[in-house]
């Protein structure tokens, strides 16, 4: 086999035939040669989510384009309180692309699949021209099984409640950017993406009335935040001392420029929760390998709605506003 | 890695808020309750830590900070801006600028809008990332649009040397940078506008050190403490500006030892004058202000963009209602706009002032209250 993606990997010939078979089948175990996946979902309510990553640079501190695309739809089907079962996967590879960089990629994916306890079982690859693409793009969807009773919605959060963050924030923000193009600078932090889903369900457990589960991602805690308290119509006050982020992220969003409530997570949760539960809820997180350094972090208060506000160490609160655009970092 | 944590201390912070508040009795038993103490921070990084940590609002009630000129995307004249889009516009040209730049409206249209129209426009992150590009790109000129202070100034100077150590023909430099105390003494010269201090610019200080500040103190009788970033840092230097005011002294003092000493960064500031010399130049707010702009030398002309593509751009205008110009000069908060918050917002900005990550208007517009209905 070529050393590199070339067009013909993507004709529908035997050359992709081959590709899938040596690569995508073998890596993957699950992936079945048909057209349609046949599945057993023994429910009659599901979760169904799909994402499409697009990241730069496709290999990065403690992580990779591949385990990102398998978290990310794990942990959205997850929010939802769902149990995560089965993820597709289409690649858009552009031709040149290294055939031992392609493997590595999905290696990782099979990997974090298995970690998450979803199968891949089915996928779709199109190669498309060099100059095209920026390497490999990945789009994932997901289907899981929602028991009975749960709702969770966005539109649930009410006052009283309390905030709960799953871990440090902008860990993977920081880990891209510091390998970016023109921005290298050393630091020891790797990015966060992480499969939450078994994190989701015992903190479920142990708060079965959880109002909200939500992942950070792009536009961060702030942009997450804002969501919910516009659409459940409530404000909220985060507690900035509480709010656990690793000394490194800090010093780098100031250098920066950057706005720590703003830089994109991966493997981080946002829960909103009825106080009386808060605890129970934390002491779940806590306990898995993912949420060690979970943390109440706020509160959902009734007005004014739709603001949410960071409250400091010496008494002074402001606005936490939703990213507008792209975090650039500042010239001065 | 530098731990900012050690700077938010809030056991430091409410020791500095005491010693603020007790200058500011101090201040008003001698003046009169009346009378308000203007502190203007000339940094955008000022403005923006001042605006993050909520410091304006944690100050006592004859205690009142200020915006100034010190966000260098926000000074940039419109003419400045139009130029860059007629480079944008030539076919033989890939513009390469910072990010905040490309969303900065000039008198017709904003880089962005050129990029939409085709125009070959790339964001980096260094000038260095330019020669890169010009390397990959031998048969197009790669211009830089150079913006920015005595910080950022330094290295674009070494990326000109750079490229004619290269050899590299393609690549040549608008430049647009400015030099900030000559932008003070407009400003503490200026009838209009009440300055008792000033918290000085922490990162272009570390490049011109403390001496090119004193006539502040010397002839206009202005304080100034060369200021940090973090809260702490903010804090001290209000803290040590109002001790001074308090006691009726003045001088130029320097709260962020940690980054800037008293005569800066004498290499750096050797390179910025191997390539460039002094010129007037025009800020948003401000007009032409004399010898505070940076031409290329005649010797780098081949590097200067200007004297490699002919461009006639049409005259500039101001934008309609806009007022960045009198919140530039802290004639004007943000928030007394007539645009501010209703048809000027993030989203949709009208000026440079709510479009930079540095820019006061986005300052009060992301962190505080004014201008939102929620």
């Amino acid at each position: 086999m070529s050393d590199r993606i070339m067009l013909a990997h993507g004709s529908g010939g035997s050359m992709m035939r081959d590709l899938i078979e040596d690569i995508f089948t073998q890596t993957f175990c699950d992936v079945q040669l048909e057209d349609a996946a046949t599945l057993e979902i023994p429910t009659d309510r599901i979760a169904f989510s799909t994402d499409t990553f697009v990241v730069h640079p496709l290999f990065f501190p403690g992580g990779d384009i591949g385990h990102l695309a398998v978290c990310g739809t794990v942990n959205d089907v997850a929010t939802a309180g769902a149990t995560p079962l089965y993820i597709s996967v289409g690649f858009v590879l552009e031709e040149g692309f290294p055939m031992d960089d392609l493997k590595k990629i999905i290696e990782s994916m099979a990997k974090t699949a298995r970690e998450a306890g979803v199968k891949i079982v089915t996928g779709d690859t199109k190669v498309v021209g060099k100059g095209q693409a920026d390497g490999i793009y990945i789009n994932t969807a997901g289907v899981g099984t929602l028991p009975a009773g749960i709702d969770i919605s966005a539109k649930n959060c009410k006052p009283g409640d309390k905030i709960l963050l799953s871990g440090t924030l902008g860990d993977h923000g920081i880990a891209i950017i510091s390998q970016r193009e023109g921005l290298e600078f050393e630091t020891t932090i790797e990015t966060d993406a992480a499969p939450l889903n078994h994190l989701i369900a015992d903190t479920l457990a142990a708060a079965p009335h959880t109002r909200v589960f939500r992942d950070p991602t792009r536009g961060g805690l702030a942009s997450t935040l804002n969501e919910l308290a516009d659409s459940s119509q409530v404000a909220m006050i985060v507690i900035e001392d509480l709010v656990p982020v690793h000394p490194q992220v800090r010093g780098a969003s100031e250098m920066l420029g950057y706005d720590v409530f703003q830089v994109a997570n991966e493997g981080k949760m946002v829960a909103v929760v009825p106080a009386d539960e808060a605890e129970a809820a934390l002491a779940a997180m806590q306990s898995s390998p993912y949420g060690i350094d979970a943390a109440i972090i706020g509160d959902v208060t009734e007005a004014p709605a739709g603001r949410v506000s960071v409250k400091n160490g010496f008494g002074a609160s402001r606005i936490m506003d939703t990213l507008v655009g792209e975090q650039l970092p500042r010239i001065c | 890695m530098f731990d900012p944590s050690s700077f938010r201390d809030p056991a430091l912070a409410h020791k500095l808020i005491r010693g603020i508040d007790k200058h500011a009795a101090g201040i008003a038993r001698q003046r009169g309750e009346k009378y308000i103490v203007h502190i203007m921070e000339v940094c955008g990084t000022h403005t923006m830590a001042i605006a993050k940590n909520g410091i304006r609002d944690i100050m006592p009630a004859n205690i009142k900070l200020t915006s100034g000129p010190g966000c260098p995307v926000c000074v940039t004249a419109n003419r400045d801006i139009d130029m860059a889009i007629e480079f944008a516009k030539h076919p033989e040209v890939i513009v390469t600028t910072f990010g905040d730049m490309l969303k900065v409206p000039g008198s017709y249209s904003s880089l962005n809008e050129e990029k939409g129209n085709g125009g070959d426009v790339r964001v980096v992150y260094s000038p260095l990332d330019a020669l890169a590009i010009a390397q990959q790109n031998p048969d197009r000129l790669v211009v830089f649009i150079s913006v920015g202070f005595e910080t950022t100034t330094p290295i674009i100077a070494a990326t000109i040397k750079r490229a004619r150590d290269m050899k590299l023909e393609n690549f040549a430099v608008y430049a647009a940078n400015k030099t900030v105390p000559n932008a003070l003494r407009a400003i503490a010269d200026d009838p209009d506008i009440q300055i008792d201090a000033l918290i000085l610019p922490g990162h272009v200080s570390t490049i011109i050190g403390l001496d090119p500040y004193k006539f502040l103190a010397t002839k206009f009788h202005i304080p100034g403490v060369i200021t940090g970033f973090e809260p702490l840092d903010v804090l001290q230097g209000i803290y040590m500006l109002l001790k001074q005011i308090d006691a009726s002294d003045t001088y130029i003092d320097i709260a962020y030892t940690r980054g800037v000493q008293a005569e800066g960064n004498p290499t750096a500031v050797k390179t910025i004058y191997e390539v460039f010399e002094e010129t007037d130049a025009e800020w948003r707010g401000l007009g032409v202000i004399p010898g505070t702009g940076l031409a290329i030398k005649a010797e780098f002309a081949q590097y200067d963009a200007l004297k490699r593509i002919e461009l006639d751009p049409p005259a500039p205008r101001e934008i309609k209602g806009c007022q960045c110009g009198d919140v530039l000069r802290g004639a004007l908060p943000p928030y007394e706009c007539r645009l501010f918050g209703k048809t000027c917002t993030p989203e949709h900005p009208i000026g440079p002032c709510m479009v930079s990550s540095e820019g006061s208007c986005a300052a009060y517009y992301r962190y505080t209250d004014y201008g939102r209905s929620k």
